[in-house]
């Protein structure tokens, strides 16, 4: 039993590998092709949620907890990112509007 | 036996992390990818975290790996919500066959406020959603 339950640990660290590769391969396709600027703000998250699996699956293969911090970190960063490309993309959604909808519609703040 | 049990963990985790891979890939409009980016990803990262917290057993590992867990179940709400609401603002467009857009019409003109039902109607119940349109006025 004991054998058997890490040949399976063993198989299904390679299929995750498999699997975390072809997700990377679809994000990565939606970071190229996405029509507007927050489909690649999404692609990007995935790919920080992406790198915290494959460290995850990675740290656990190799026994080498030091990686979970790694993992942490990321999860921290890619957050930051995404909120940060968020504002971004209101502010430009706001200056757009300033510019295009005041002349038509009076401004009542 | 811990050994069994991470490794379906660890098969669950990346079939989501798959799964969310496809429908980046294949959903229609920036809205409906997020939310399969969004949960499919925590949920798969979770996993995929929760079989290093068991096949560890150490207790350091275990709860770093539980922290991370909260930690993404806790932003990815908040980075979802932000994410969806610049997009909405900034004029992504919504799938063709999308039967309801509840926002539209409903930010001000320089897209800082809503400016649905004012808070003492919704209060007094007038104008509630179950009404039939919704807009009575």
């Amino acid at each position: 039993m004991a054998e058997f339950g890490a040949q399976f640990l063993e198989w299904s660290i390679d299929i995750a590998y498999v699997a975390i590769m072809m997700s990377f391969a679809l994000t990565v396709f939606r970071l190229l092709r996405g029509p507007t600027l927050a489909d690649r703000v999404v692609s990007l998250d995935m790919m920080a949620l992406l790198g915290i699996v494959f460290i995850g699956v990675f740290s656990l293969s190799t026994g080498v907890y030091a990686y979970l911090d790694v993992a942490i970190a990321l999860a921290l960063i890619g957050f930051l990112a995404t909120v940060a490309f968020a504002r971004y993309i209101y502010r430009g959604a706001l200056a757009e509007r300033r510019g295009s909808d005041v002349p038509d519609e009076g401004d009542d703040s | 036996m811990i050994d069994f049990i991470s490794g379906i963990f660890i098969l669950l985790g990346a079939a989501f992390a798959l799964i969310a891979g496809i429908g980046l890939f294949r959903l229609p409009d920036v809205y409906l990818r997020m939310h399969a980016a969004t949960k499919a990803g925590t949920l798969g990262a979770g996993l995929v975290l929760l079989a290093l917290a068991l096949d560890a057993q150490q207790l350091q590992v275990a709860a770093r790996a539980i922290a991370g867990i909260l930690f993404l179940l806790f932003t990815a709400p908040i980075a979802a919500h932000l994410l969806g609401r610049a997009g909405y603002l900034s004029g992504s467009p919504l799938w063709t066959k999308t039967r309801f857009d509840e926002l539209s019409e409903k930010y001000d003109a320089d897209g800082r406020r809503l400016n649905g039902t004012p808070p003492e109607e919704l209060r007094r119940g007038s104008a509630h959603r179950g009404d039939k349109d919704g807009a009575s006025e």
